[in-house]
């Protein structure tokens, strides 16, 4: 069988945090240079502050400032940082419990070595440069006998009440053996399917499977570039990650033979021109462009033939 | 041993708005759940499981977000459930809450749901392109707009029902206080000139993005009966039935997951007659078309003839039917929260809770939900009194 294409899927989306009251002090606190915990029903005192008693389930009120060194209760060696991390050379990430508070925060380590690093450990914050009411204001730790560094003089901040997240996700994306042959075919202009040998229905894309039948789709069949569109829409509305401007028709084109339709495009005519059944053909972008990919079709456009009768595509809608 | 009898308590939610930004998203479920835990006065200890229900990871960027509100919701100590089923799981933790009070693992359950969209942005979510395919898909409006035409292609639906839908949603949220949109002076025609997003669906024909929660309390027979004389709304039935997004011949206007979910929901319920034997529906509408495409589904009207129900004013409150009092999703969408907002709402019907929205001697209530491409269906039927005992 030859290889499944893939291919990276990035995304990725800066997500904006409400704080509330709890979260938005302790945010404060660390614009301001200070670590707020807040103590709990049974005394015990919690960094970063529980929002939520997890004994009794009642919001805490009782915000406790703690100290700016504390105990490694243990920790685990990154050799290698990946992106987004707290520093970009070899670190631990540590349990760091502070003086003053019961449970322990996950931060950075800047130890240099993991030879350096052991449990029981005394490490203190090392504050960054400038704060802005985010965790990333304590850069990272460092172990008490490192060099301290000239401390900013704490002054007091704006309340914080939001803080942005940055998610960013790399993917790579593989096909099925059975997509990745569809869309090796398209490299070659063909436009390939599968045909189920209980239902008799032909998937394009290929599944592999009839998702019907449950059974494998070995019986490949060759496609015209030619078809109907049974619905649509008229996409007016732009977004975020867009990638064709709108105004656009947006159509499941039944590809004549296949029992199945696919979103595409349709251009070549004004978008109020477009009708369910309306007969269209495609438009392939110049060979030197293509690849394993459905946008080696550009569009489809009306072929000019009269509208497909209703009851020729009423059952795949 | 059959399943034993469950009642909804009580419920709670929140004022549903754009940005909740003076809260996390622990405060915003809190919100709901102190309300329904008031509703139902019950405290933390009557509490045995905690079941919580949220649309995809992507639409908040929180991958388990039940570790981190474990706190909040008074999980801590007890068994905790995480439910997804997309747009649906509102519905479907209504579900999983109730199916194990009925299976008699628990006596009281804690149903959450919610979703605080202003912190994402559902649309770029729902509008990823992997590589290899052709880059049209634009949101929910987009999947589903060509489905909506092909109803009314299909039904010969006249164009001005579904600005209808919109007029009567907005309207009724008017009456609601908690609902996001309130617009008690929207009019036909104010619909019919609003923007063209997804042709042809309307602006104002869309749901909101909201930020908002819900919470509901679901009993044991012993718990509920010893409420009385505080209404609590039986669960007669409950039904989810699922099916892929894409096959050939699928009915994308019908889906049959909706129709065998909604038999199986009459026949559980003994309910023979649904338009004539139910009071109120609660129906997961966030394009307005879906009100006669799902009164279909739901066997409330015969195939193609929803949309009559609709134009002769029979969902209006006061109707034969009436559908989304609340407004529904066309006035308030914190999409995880709105599947369990219908069953809330289909509770407070028949609790004689509903202030203002209240449908007048309701007595038996649908709460609908569906979600992901169609492909999700959840749905409860509560009643005033116990199944089978007469109201």
């Amino acid at each position: 069988m030859t290889r499944p294409l893939s291919a990276p899927l990035d995304i990725g989306f800066d997500y904006t945090r409400s704080l509330g009251p709890t979260l938005g002090r302790f945010m404060t606190a660390l614009a301001e240079r200070r670590i707020e915990g807040m103590r709990g029903s049974d005394g015990r005192v919690f960094v970063p502050p529980a929002e939520y008693d997890p004994v009794t389930a009642e919001p805490l009120t009782e915000p406790v400032e703690v100290g700016q060194e504390g105990t490694v209760l243990t920790w685990s060696w990154i050799a290698e940082p990946l992106e987004g991390q707290p520093l970009d050379r070899p670190f631990a990430w540590a349990l760091v419990r502070l003086d003053g508070a019961d449970t322990a925060m996950l931060h950075a380590v800047d130890a240099g070595s993991p030879e350096a690093m052991r449990t029981g450990m005394r490490v203190r914050v090392r504050w960054a440069e400038e704060t802005a009411g985010h965790i990333r204001d304590i850069a990272c730790f460092e172990p008490l006998d490192a060099p301290e560094r000239p401390r900013p003089e704490p002054a007091p901040a704006e309340p914080v009440t939001m803080v942005t997240t940055p998610v960013h996700l790399h993917y790579q994306h593989s096909a099925s053996a059975e997509e990745s042959r569809f869309l090796r075919a398209l490299t070659e202009g063909r436009v390939v399917g599968q045909r189920c040998p209980v239902c008799g229905k032909v998937y394009v894309p290929p599944r592999g499977a009839c998702p019907t039948d449950g059974v494998p789709t070995t019986d490949e069949v060759e496609l015209p570039d030619r078809g109907t569109v049974t619905t649509f829409c008229i996409v007016n509305v732009p977004y975020l990650g867009q990638r064709i401007p709108t105004p656009y028709v947006a159509a499941y084109i039944l590809l004549d033979g296949a029992d199945i339709a696919f979103q595409h495009l349709v251009l070549g005519c004004d978008a109020k021109e477009v009708r369910m059944g309306m007969r269209v053909e495609a438009v392939w972008k110049p060979r030197e462009q293509w690849g394993p990919t459905l946008e080696n079709i550009d569009h489809f456009r009306p072929t000019g033939e009269p509208d497909a009768p209703y009851e020729s595509y009423a059952q795949h809608l | 041993m059959g399943k034993q009898l469950a009642a909804v308590l009580g419920t709670g939610q929140t004022h549903h708005t754009t940005k909740r930004l003076d809260v996390s998203m622990a405060g915003l479920c809190r919100e709901a759940i102190d309300r329904a835990m008031a509703d139902a006065d019950v405290d933390w200890a009557d509490i045995d499981a905690v079941v919580l229900g949220k649309a995809p990871d992507l639409f908040e960027g929180v991958m388990m977000p039940e570790l981190f509100l474990a706190d909040a919701i008074g999980a801590t100590g007890k068994p905790l459930l995480r439910v997804h089923t997309a747009g649906s799981v509102g519905g479907s933790t209504g579900v999983v809450a109730a199916s194990l009070v009925q299976g008699g693992v628990h006596r009281r359950v804690l149903a959450v749901a919610f979703e605080k969209q202003s912190e994402s942005n559902a649309m770029w979510a729902l509008s990823i392109h992997p590589p290899f395919v052709m880059p049209v898909h634009a949101g929910a409006g987009g999947y589903f707009a060509p489905h909506v035409r092909s109803y009314i292609r299909r039904s010969g639906a006249p164009e001005h029902v579904g600005a209808m839908v919109a007029v009567k949603d907005r309207r009724n949220g008017a009456r609601n206080p908690y609902a996001h949109l309130r617009q008690p002076d929207i009019t036909l025609e104010s619909v019919q000139a609003s923007t063209m997003l997804w042709d042809p669906i309307r602006y104002d024909e869309t749901c909101p993005s909201s930020d908002g929660a819900c919470a509901v309390v679901i009993g044991d027979e012993a718990t509920a009966d010893a409420m009385a004389p505080r209404p609590v709304a039986w669960i007669h039935a409950t039904a989810m039935r699922t099916e892929p997004t894409m096959f050939a011949g699928r009915d994308q206007v019908n889906p049959q997951a909706g129709q065998e979910a909604a038999a199986a929901l009459w026949r559980q319920a003994g309910v023979t007659n649904p338009l004539e034997q139910v009071d109120a529906a609660e129906i997961y509408v966030p394009f307005s078309w879906f009100e006669p495409m799902w009164l279909e589904n739901l066997g409330f009207a015969p195939e193609g003839q929803g949309w009559k129900l609709t134009e002769a004013g029979e969902t209006e409150i006061g109707g034969r039917l009436p559908v989304n009092p609340s407004g529904g999703v066309l006035c308030s969408n914190p999409i995880g929260a709105s599947g369990l907002l219908r069953f809330a709402e289909a509770a407070m019907q028949v609790m004689d809770r509903a202030g203002e929205h209240q449908v007048a001697g309701a007595r038996t209530a649908l709460g609908h939900a569906y979600g992901g491409g169609s492909q999700f269906f959840a749905m409860w039927l509560v009643g005033a009194a116990k199944q089978g005992v007469p109201s």
